[in-house]
């Protein structure tokens, strides 16, 4: 089969691989027919995460048929269409027993902090991802869902991540009616926080960025108030000015490891890799928000330690909540505000690109290129 | 909660202290002050660390675990297990726990030695790999005409330079010859 190949920082192909196999006896093989590349893959493609080895297959974001399933999965067949979420979770661990499913104990033999996800590393359990013609999909019983009829499959690729992922940050916050929202990051995944900041009854939501085209988009699908970071000669003294000088109530990172905007965090976290990244929307979070407010974050930082301002944290009382999304339950309710109309996931597809083209994707997805915002990979075959 | 359910949260039971000998324990708790909401559920929490567990996948590739886990967790990815130079790199972090530096430093160090595996490896099979292709400079060219022709201006500026520095380096000592 096809499939994505890493060679390296910036590196990318599609080469001819083994077909997935059943390994488990809860294992199904799945054809992919969509997958997406994330934004978090990027700090993969740019050799951020420790453990990425050379001819791994990215790829946590997908859906796809059902080719065949190992003996232990009682609940799916050979040809169900099914969005797969990105964690890969067991279901009844001490961790998935308390419904967070992006944390679970039984996936991931190389580290304890992280679960496994598909095609994330070997620091997130060493699993092919889904940019391929085909992927094993272990806890297939648990995690894989069936896509309603109704559902276009470019909406139902969008559940396996950046929904779930925007609303948890939203959940997290714990937003009351009227609040003021504050989300850092206008990718993906900070459209989607901002969009469900309403859905918990925000009063205002803010979104900071760097790309104006990016800022444009959430215009249009969130919608918010933006702002472009670089017209404003310091990020938290505007946010306390335009909130009568106290603070958002709520602000979110949903930028993670590879924030720009501070020489020193590039250096020592994107150019050097001694900290788990940039973390400077974390510091603007912290600055920005009211005191006694809340902090979410869902940006991926890395596994090593941080410059995080600490001390602002407990001067102020903020409350922090932080986790990868429990994808599978969120589904239930997502899959609700899909068929009612409150959430339009697929208005962020920007990329429909063949995967045989993955290294251009990467490429356009990487630099900004393009105006790109979303890219959606279709196999040959698909 | 019941003494029952007590003892099913408290991580080791054998070191528990009888919670009836201190006055006032308890009086406090209140089962809506959860910062964690909607995460925990209390009820069917146990902290023994013992749960039902997956039937246990086996291992056909080399696997490496944290020293963190009490187990092997029952489920695991089989790509790409650790070989080489980069695998013996990886060997030696997994000495170390998630907490401590080193084993995320020499991680990322073994992914870079990794890459040149990658490519030894590539040429090692008469594979010559197209880099151009697989960094994405086709697309490059067709989105930011102008930004890569201003790179590749760079490049040849630097490299001019250093070719530069290297010629006149050599002829400078070829003039003036080492005294020793
Ligand atoms: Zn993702
Ligand atoms: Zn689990």
């Amino acid at each position: 089969m096809r499939a994505m190949n890493y060679r390296g920082p910036y590196r990318v192909r599609v080469d001819e691989k083994a077909m997935p196999r059943i390994e488990h006896p809860r294992d199904a093989v799945v054809k992919v027919t969509r997958s997406c590349i994330c934004g978090s893959d990027l700090h993969l493609y740019h050799g951020m995460v420790p453990d990425t080895r050379v001819g791994q297959t990215f790829g946590h974001e997908f859906c796809g048929i059902v080719e065949e399933v190992g003996p232990e999965v009682e609940n799916l067949k050979a040809g169900d269409h099914v969005l797969v979420p990105f964690n890969i979770a067991c279901g009844q661990c001490h961790f998935c027993k308390q419904g967070l499913f992006g944390n679970c104990h039984e996936s991931n033999p190389q580290a304890t902090a992280v679960g496994g996800i598909f095609g994330y590393s070997h620091t997130a359990g060493g699993y092919d991802g889904g940019q391929a013609e085909y992927a094993r999909v272990p806890y297939a019983d648990f995690g894989p869902t069936i896509i309603p009829d109704w559902m276009d499959p470019d909406d139902a690729v969008l559940l396996t991540d950046v929904v779930p992922t925007g609303y948890q940050a939203a959940e997290m916050a714990g937003i009351q009616k009227g609040d003021t929202v504050v989300v850092f990051g206008a990718g993906p995944v900070g459209i989607l926080a901002a969009r469900s900041a309403w859905l918990f009854g925000a009063g205002r939501v803010i979104v900071i960025d760097h790309i104006d085209y990016r800022l444009e988009s959430v215009k249009s699908f969130a919608p918010a108030e933006v702002y472009n970071f670089k017209e404003l000669d310091d990020v938290v003294v505007f946010m306390k000015k335009t909130t009568d000088g106290l603070g958002a109530d709520v602000c979110i990172d949903a930028v993670g490891a590879e924030a720009t905007g501070s020489m020193l965090q590039t250096i020592l976290g994107k150019r050097l890799k001694l900290e788990a990244g940039s973390a400077i929307a974390l510091h603007w979070a912290i600055n920005s928000v009211k005191k006694g407010g809340v902090v979410s974050i869902v940006g991926v930082y890395g596994p090593t330690g941080n410059m995080v301002p600490i001390g602002n944290v407990v001067n102020k009382g903020l409350t922090i909540r932080a986790n990868q999304a429990s994808v599978k339950r969120l589904l239930p309710k997502l899959i609700e505000h899909v068929r009612t109309g409150n959430i339009n996931p697929k208005a962020i597809i920007s990329h429909r690109v063949p995967l045989d083209d993955i290294a251009d994707a990467y490429h356009i997805f990487s630099d900004k290129l393009d105006e790109c915002i979303k890219p959606v990979l279709l196999p040959s075959g698909a | 909660m019941s003494d029952t359910n007590l003892a099913l949260r408290i991580s080791n039971p054998s070191k528990a202290v009888d919670t009836q000998s201190i006055v006032g324990w308890g009086v406090d708790a209140d089962p809506q002050n959860d910062p964690t909401y909607p995460y925990r559920n209390r009820t069917e929490d146990n902290h023994s660390g013992e749960w039902r567990r997956p039937t246990q996948q086996e291992a056909q590739v080399e696997l490496l675990k944290s020293v963190e886990h009490k187990w092997l967790p029952a489920v695991f990815g089989t790509a790409s297990p650790p070989s080489g130079v980069s695998g013996s790199m990886r060997r030696l972090a997994f000495r170390w726990s998630e907490s401590n530096w080193a084993h995320w430093l020499l991680l990322i160090a073994a992914d870079r030695v990794n890459m040149i595996e990658g490519l030894v490896e590539d040429l090692g099979r008469g594979h010559v790999p197209n880099i151009p292709k697989e960094m994405g400079v086709p697309a490059e060219w067709r989105h930011n005409k102008a930004g890569l022709l201003k790179k590749l201006a760079v490049a040849a500026a630097i490299g001019g330079t250093v070719t530069g520095l290297i010629v006149a380096k050599r002829n400078a000592g070829k003039r003036e010859p080492s005294a020793s």
